[in-house]
Order: C-alpha cells, then sequence, then structure tokens
C-alpha cells in the first residue's frame, strides 16, 4: 500500500478546509506588541482532509473490521444506537457550568448509570468522575490513604499489589505516594495465600486485586484474601478491569472489596477510539463515601442536583464530571441489555473463551490448565523452541485478518498470547481464529521465516521501534 | 460449544470456579432490556430534559467553550476505523492512527513554540497536574507555586493529585487581573519545583508571561503554562517566553462543551525533558523495507513496561478527542486559526465595551484580554443570570463562587459563534435588568 504523506506535506499555501463568517461587529485594537507573527499549520482544503483521514482510515485495524481478541481490554462490539444517543444536542451540546435546572436530564443520566454500577458491584456509592480506569485507580488508593488518615492512621504506607496485576496498578499506588509490595502468584496462577500471609503487616494501606485475574482465572481466595486484608487493617481495592467476565454472577462488593473501579469502554461497551476517551467510574462501600470526589449528584425528590458540600472529600479528578458523553453510551448500553442481558453477555463471554481455550490447548501451551473465565493466557514456548516467538504469532495473525492478541502480558507467563474473544463473537468467527493459530503454528514448523517476517499483508512489514526509540523523531520538523 | 470445553451446562464453567459463597445468586436489581427503538425513545426523552446551548445563547465559558465545530471534524471522528479501535501496540495494524497522532504531536508542538508533545491526557485540569508532578521530578523539588488566576478546578484537581505525593502547594495572589509578579518573587526559593500560571488566565486577562518565567528561572523552578489553543492562533505561543512545559485544555479544537467531557489534556515541553514526560509517544521510523512507518515509542517511561517507577500511572488517554484536534487544526489552517481568534477578540471587545458603556456593568481592571472578561454588577450575578435565562441568553460565570472578593462579579465569554444581534440582545437585557 501507498505510504500517505503527512497532513503538513499536502500543504499548498493559501488553501484552507473552512470557511468562517466576517467581522460583524466593530474591530478592537490588537495588542500589537504579543501578536503572533508565525504558525506553521497545514495549508489543505477541506476535500484533502477528508481523503487524507480517508487513507489513514484504511490503515487501520478495528472492532467493526475484524475480530480483536485483545486480553485485558474487552474489545467486544459497540453498538451503534450508543453513538447516536450519544450524539443528541441535549447531551453534546450542554456546558458544564449552566445551572441545574437546566440540565436536570444530563444529571439524571449520571444519577442513575451511578446507581446501576453500584448494584453490579455491590457498591454502596459511585463516582463518574475519572475519566480512565488508571484514574479510577488514582481515586480509590486516595480515598483509601484519606480514610486512613481520617483515623490517624498514618503510618500505612504500603499497597500489596500481586505479580500477575496490570501495570497501572503499582504505577497508581506510587503516584498516591505509597509503597509497593508485590505478592507472588501461586502455581495455580491466584495469590499465594502464605505469601500475602508473610506481606501484611502494620504499614499495609491496602492491596489491589484484578478479579479475575489478568490470567482470566477467578481468585477463589478471594473471601480469604478480603478478610485476610482487613484484619491487617487494610482495605481492599478492586481492578473492574475484568468485570466483563461475572456481571450478575459475582459482586465484588459482597465479599469485601471496599472500592472499585469500572471500565466502561470495556465492560459497557463503549469505544475505546484508538486509546480513549474511555472512563472508569469508581464504587465504594459506605464507610469511604464521605472521601468520593465532589461534586457528587444527588437527588432530592425528583430534583438532581451537584453536592459540593463534602468536608472529607478527596477533592476533584477531573476539571469537571467526567467523560460524561461516555457514560451517556454506557447508560444506553445497560438499558438495552438489562439485568438479563448483562448476565447473558458475561455467560457469552466466558464459554467463548473456554471454547477458544480447549481449541488452541492442542497447540498451543496453556500453562494455567483449568476452566478460564473470560480469557485465558496461552504460551508459545513450544514455538519458541522453532525460533519463533509470540510477538511473529502477533503479527502474522494480522495478515489473517485478526488483531493480534495482547502478548508478553501478564509478565509471569513465558511468551504469552493472552485472548479475551468476548461474547460478541459467533462461533464461525473464532472457528476462524482458530484455524489461523493453527496454520501459524504449522508454518512454524514448517516455514518459520513466514511468521518471523510478518506482517506482509499490512500496509508496513515489520515496523523497526528500536530505531524510533534510539533516535525519536517526535514531530515533523519540515526535513 | 460446551461440549467442545467438556461442560455440561453454562452453570458449570461458572460454579467450578467461583465458590459458592462468593456467588451472586439473585437477580440484579436493574431494569429490563429495551429494544433499540425504545432505548431511542428513552434517552431522546432524557436530553430534552436538558436545555442546549441549540436553543440557549452562550455567554458561559471558564473552561469549556461554545466554539464552532466544523462538518469535516464530526465526519473524520465518527469513522469506525477510528472510533472502533484500541491503543495502537501493534504497530502495523494501526498506521493510520498512529500516523494521526504523529501529526497531532507535530500541531501541539507549532500551536504552543515547544518541541515534544505527547499524545494527550485527559483534561486541562489533570495535565497541570502532571505538569507539576514531573516539574518536580526534574528539578528534585517538592514546592510548587500557582497562580489564584489558573482555572479552580484546575488547581482543586492539582491539589488532589499532589497530595498523595507530599508536594507541598502554594497559592499566589493576583492583581489587577493578572498574576502579580512581584508577589511570584516573594515566594519562590530554591526548593520551588515550578510556577503555574494560565494563558489567557482564567478572567480572560493575557498575562506577562516573559516576566514570570525570568523570576522562575532565576531560582531554577520551571515555567508551567496552561494556554488556551485558539488563543494561540494569535497571540504569542508559551514557548516564545521560555516556558518549559505547556499544557491547557483542547475542547475549543473541535469537541462540543458535552458537559464537561470528553475533554482533551494537551502537553508539551521541551526535548531535553522527554524522558520524563507522562503518557504516549508516537515516533516515526521505518518498516523492515525502509519505508516511513510510526510506532509507539519511548514507553520505558510508561506503566506497563516501569510499573512503579513510571512517569504517570495514565493509560487510556483521550486519543479520539486528540483526533478532533488534528482535524480541526488541519481544516482551519494558520489563517482560519487565526480568523477564529479574532472574531472572538473583536466580539468580547465589542460585547464589553458596550456593557461598561451602556449599562451599569463596570469594568474591575483594564488589563488585557481576549476572549472572556470580567465585569462588576449592579445586582448579584444569581439573579442577573435568572433574569438573562429567562430571555434564553445563558449568562457568565458567578466568580463570587470561586472568589469570595469577586462577589457580584462576571464573568462572561464571548466566542466567534456569537452574532452581532446576539450580543446587542445580551446588551439589551442587561440594560433592561
Amino acid at each position: 500500500m501507498r505510504t500517505e504523506p503527512l497532513i503538513y506535506e499536502l500543504s499548498k499555501n493559501g488553501r484552507r478546509g473552512c470557511t468562517l463568517p466576517d467581522l460583524d461587529v466593530p474591530a478592537a485594537a490588537l495588542p500589537e506588541d504579543i501578536i503572533r507573527d508565525e504558525l506553521r499549520l497545514p495549508q489543505v482544503s477541506e476535500l484533502d482532509v477528508v481523503r487524507h483521514f480517508t487513507h489513514l482510515a484504511f490503515r487501520q485495524m478495528s472492532i467493526d473490521g475484524c475480530f480483536y481478541p485483545l486480553g485485558s481490554c474487552t474489545m467486544k462490539y459497540n453498538p451503534k444506537v450508543n453513538e447516536r444517543t450519544a450524539a443528541l444536542d441535549g447531551f453534546k451540546c450542554l456546558h458544564p457550568l449552566q445551572p441545574e435546572d437546566t440540565c436536570q436530564g444530563a444529571l439524571r443520566v449520571m444519577y442513575e448509570l451511578g446507581d446501576y454500577l453500584a448494584e453490579i458491584g455491590g457498591m454502596d456509592a459511585v463516582t463518574l468522575q475519572p475519566a480512565a480506569g488508571a484514574l479510577g485507580e488514582l481515586c480509590g488508593v486516595m480515598m483509601i490513604k484519606a480514610y486512613h488518615s481520617s483515623r490517624g492512621d498514618s503510618a500505612r504506607r504500603v499497597i500489596l499489589v500481586p505479580d500477575s496485576a496490570h501495570g497501572t496498578n503499582p504505577a497508581t499506588a506510587a503516584m498516591a505516594g505509597f509503597q509497593i509490595r508485590k505478592v507472588p502468584s501461586n502455581e495455580r496462577g491466584t495469590v499465594d495465600i502464605s505469601a500475602l500471609e508473610s506481606a501484611l503487616g502494620d504499614d499495609v494501606a491496602g492491596m489491589m486485586l484484578t478479579n479475575p485475574n489478568t490470567l482470566g482465572i477467578f481468585e477463589s481466595d478471594v473471601e480469604t484474601i478480603c478478610r485476610m486484608v482487613h484484619e491487617a487493617g487494610g482495605l481492599m481495592y478492586g481492578d473492574g478491569a475484568n468485570m466483563n467476565a461475572v456481571l450478575g454472577r459475582y459482586r465484588p462488593g459482597d465479599v469485601g472489596f471496599d472500592a472499585m473501579h469500572f471500565n466502561l469502554h470495556k465492560t459497557f461497551s463503549t469505544p475505546h477510539g484508538g486509546g480513549g476517551p474511555g472512563s472508569g467510574p469508581v464504587g465504594v462501600k459506605s464507610h469511604l463515601e464521605p472521601f468520593l470526589p465532589v461534586p457528587v449528584v444527588i437527588k432530592d425528590k425528583d430534583m438532581y442536583s451537584l453536592d459540593y458540600d463534602r468536608p472529607q472529600s478527596i477533592g476533584r479528578l477531573h476539571s469537571f464530571y467526567g467523560n460524561f458523553l461516555v457514560m451517556v453510551r454506557a447508560y444506553t448500553y445497560i438499558r438495552s441489555l438489562g439485568r438479563e442481558g448483562l448476565r447473558q453477555a458475561a455467560e457469552s463471554a466466558v464459554v467463548n473463551a473456554n471454547y477458544l481455550m480447549a481449541k488452541l490447548r492442542s497447540v498451543y501451551e496453556v500453562p494455567y490448565d483449568h476452566f478460564c473465565m473470560h480469557e485465558f493466557v496461552a504460551s508459545a514456548s513450544e514455538q519458541k523452541k522453532l525460533g519463533v516467538r509470540a510477538l511473529d504469532i502477533a503479527k502474522r495473525l494480522l495478515d489473517m485478518g485478526f488483531h493480534a492478541p495482547t502478548v508478553y502480558f501478564p509478565l509471569i507467563v513465558e511468551e504469552a498470547l493472552m485472548i479475551e474473544p468476548t461474547e460478541t463473537e459467533s462461533k464461525e468467527t473464532l472457528d476462524a481464529f482458530v484455524s489461523a493459530m493453527l496454520q501459524i503454528d504449522q508454518e512454524a514448523r514448517e516455514t518459520p521465516d513466514v511468521v518471523k517476517t510478518a506482517p506482509h499483508e499490512m500496509p508496513v512489514s515489520r515496523v523497526d521501534e528500536t530505531t524510533a526509540a534510539r533516535r525519536p523523531n517526535l514531530a515533523w520538523t519540515g526535513e | 460449544m460446551l461440549g467442545v470445553i467438556g461442560a455440561d451446562n453454562v452453570d458449570e464453567l461458572f460454579n467450578k470456579q467461583i465458590p459458592e459463597s462468593a456467588r451472586f445468586d439473585a437477580e440484579l436489581n436493574l431494569p429490563k432490556g429495551l429494544s433499540e427503538q425504545e432505548v431511542t425513545t428513552l434517552l431522546e426523552k432524557m436530553a430534552a430534559e436538558n436545555r442546549s446551548l441549540k436553543e440557549l445563547v452562550c455567554f458561559l465559558g471558564a473552561g469549556i467553550y461554545d466554539h464552532y465545530v466544523p462538518a469535516v471534524v464530526e465526519s473524520v471522528i465518527s469513522k469506525p476505523e477510528f472510533v472502533t479501535t484500541y491503543t495502537p501496540y501493534q504497530a502495523e495494524a494501526s498506521q493510520g492512527l498512529l500516523q494521526s497522532i504523529y501529526e497531532y504531536q507535530s500541531l501541539v508542538c507549532d500551536l504552543t513554540g515547544m518541541e515534544v508533545s505527547n499524545a494527550s491526557l485527559y483534561d486541562g485540569g489533570t495535565a497541570v497536574s502532571e505538569a507539576a508532578l514531573m516539574a518536580s521530578s526534574v528539578t528534585g523539588r517538592t514546592k510548587v507555586l500557582v497562580s489564584q488566576a489558573v482555572h479552580p478546578n484546575y488547581r482543586a484537581v492539582l491539589r488532589t493529585y499532589l497530595f498523595g505525593r507530599g508536594i507541598e502547594i502554594t497559592e499566589t495572589n493576583y492583581k489587577n487581573g493578572v498574576t502579580d509578579v512581584e508577589a511570584i518573587k516573594d515566594k519562590l526559593d530554591e526548593q520551588t519545583a515550578c510556577v503555574i500560571v494560565q494563558y489567557p488566565n482564567f478572567f480572560g486577562c493575557i498575562e506577562s508571561l516573559a516576566d514570570i518565567a525570568d523570576a522562575a528561572h532565576a531560582v531554577g523552578a520551571l515555567l508551567v503554562v496552561s494556554a488556551d489553543p485558539i488563543a494561540l492562533g494569535l497571540i504569542k505561543p508559551p514557548g516564545r517566553f521560555g516556558a518549559d512545559i505547556v499544557v491547557g485544555e483542547a475542547q475549543a479544537l473541535g469537541l462540543p462543551p458535552s458537559f464537561g467531557g470528553p475533554l482533551l489534556g494537551i502537553f508539551a515541553c521541551r526535548k531535553e525533558h522527554v524522558w520524563k514526560m507522562p503518557g504516549r509517544l508516537v515516533g516515526a521510523t521505518v518498516d523492515a523495507d525502509g519505508r516511513r512507518a510510526y510506532t509507539l515509542t519511548l514507553q520505558a517511561r510508561e506503566q506497563h513496561i516501569r510499573r512503579e517507577k513510571a512517569t504517570s500511572n495514565i493509560c487510556t488517554n483521550q486519543a479520539l478527542a486528540a483526533l478532533a484536534a488534528t482535524v480541526y487544526l488541519s481544516a482551519m489552517g494558520a489563517d482560519g486559526l487565526r480568523h477564529t481568534a479574532e472574531l472572538c477578540f473583536h466580539k468580547a471587545h465589542y460585547a464589553q465595551s458596550q456593557l461598561i458603556n451602556k449599562t451599569e456593568c463596570e469594568a474591575p481592571w483594564s488589563t488585557p484580554f481576549f476572549k472572556e472578561f470580567v465585569v462588576r454588577l449592579s445586582k448579584s450575578a444569581a439573579e442577573t443570570n435568572e433574569k438573562l435565562l429567562r430571555r434564553g441568553i445563558l449568562g457568565g460565570l458567578d466568580l463570587g463562587r470561586y472568589y469570595p472578593e469577586l462577589e457580584g462579579h462576571m464573568l462572561l465569554c464571548v466566542t466567534e459563534k456569537r452574532t452581532r444581534e446576539e450580543i446587542d440582545r445580551l446588551l439589551e437585557a442587561f440594560a433592561e435588568l
């Protein structure tokens, strides 16, 4: 495929892609001393812009175009009706600071969505403010910090994080000023209880736990873990990245989690947009409710309002109320599926993952070999012996019209291929993916170079990431 | 499928994994599912419970702006190839998005006068906060000086972000609508990591960045500037005055007000600090055949590689919003952006001078401003806004809510979308109050 020039390289003097009205008031004097005399932006027509971004779209894989079994990311199909509701003028063209009696519908969306999420997670209250999962985590651990400090318990400086955790967990705890203590996994891929025992102490503020964990395994000792952490005076934070597996089947709040976040852009089908905007609402039990970020949407009789009068609040985590239009999409999704639909989504997600695992097990090693939840981790350790690595398999899959699984994560599995099919894929799609994976295994044995030099059918061949990092070129300089 | 799996039924899959005592066996207390038609009707009804800016004439700004969004922006950011794709971890499958992010980074550098830009942060408030954390990391210092003329909500986010790390925040006052540079000099010391100001500031006034930069640099502190990207079409960029980190809220670049989100946090800095930057970066490189290609790069700063030693915990950002800004800036070009900024400037000045000359409003200070300005009212701001709303006008921000000393003052905003007829309606309404 032909390389697409940069938008700057399409520039021709005097072109513009948008018309603007003439000035209809008297001109005022400009502050001449600070008026800008240079600004290099592309000069392109509207058609130039349209063609350019259409060409870029051709060079892009997406869920609408292909199966996207990216583990831990829950790349389910995003129903189009969610886009339609989020585009309604009554939501889109709303100023966050307009009087509350002129935005009751928006506040109602937020209030009810908070209620639904609290019910789904078994929590008592929810904030929708965090703009993504990582900001939700920060919100959660900040509340844990504020909770301990409100009790004069300021010596708790450690957050426990399992070795299978997402990178955001330790990064978040560090951002909140905590030290991180790693808890190893046992041979079953779950938290090692005796290691947890020795990690606990007076200095532990809490533990961050993803359940099902990043191996797609339900932490069967979750109640014991919560009890142990609580007995040591710590609180439990749930990373809700994998909630899609357990909707209507298990609620973190029922087994002892004190706080958790939801990823609306995973579980609740709001599109990822190429890496955002997402939304990471946080649910808490009542003892953490006073620490929720301000403002909180409240309801009095039939009127909704924003409550700022919360003296123990951790403050704000967003300039306004979070990614509101993402909330509208998630609200639409939850109302569309309803209580039965959400439970069915989890069931199909788990069936699809187990089906793929069963089909692939004969040629790809599955290190933790029992039923899985919504995803599983395979290993390319057998293929590596033939010189073919997980990365090569990922790239070869692109040639076959499938997005790659997550590779090299979790860190505790060698040559990890983390596969999450989600509930929205048909058996035919899953079977086609299995065929592709089996073909790649065969190629690894017979024509390994085809796999090692993949992709061959994409707009570019293997991208040189080493050069990108050694000689960073991060912006166009005109050369 | 269950046969292949080796399970008798779906329940077995769950029950073999979730211990009985941890299971949720009841029915979720949620409404029943709705058809597409029903859910559309429901949401349309809820949307209609709001009075949108399609109906109200908006003179409210304060961080979220009613700028014109060209049709081409909506068209491009609705493309499913961009909407329904994930973070471009597989470079070969994501050349389109990666190239657009590289273009976004380039545009942000040009606009702000800086050398490197990341792929976006959540919003203006979190971008200011990340800048403070980065400045602390660059300088090894633990004090941050922030002007009271920075958006009050950004300062609130900053307090939350810095609480964890134990970084001390000192607020510094404003005078005549701009940051008091002498006060900054008094408060700066060898432990100050950065000075944070906004440009134009929360009151719409244009800060004298050169003086503030000199004061900060004199003690080895960095200058962090939160800038309005529309204003940068008209006035000199912070990079020209020696800013070390330029952040800002870029909702104005092609995103509707959206009740405050999705927004777009821009983040740019000097090349020498790139390893301390938060967030994703895209770099240009080549593929195995030597063709130009793009990829995520310098990922060793990020949480998925560095874990607790990462520069930030950010993972998901505001990619689609960054694409909107890329399309907006491309379609506008320098001329279009300059024209937009000038329309804002002249219309805001027309509205301000007419309000001062023809109504009971007074100007509390005479500092140059861009598209927002403050007036002292003859009545309370709440009462004034109520009366405006009855005439279909969304009035300005009641500043007394954030600044007790500015009780009875209002922050008004005039963008390029406001016609003379609409501004005259505002003047008329004020005259009749």
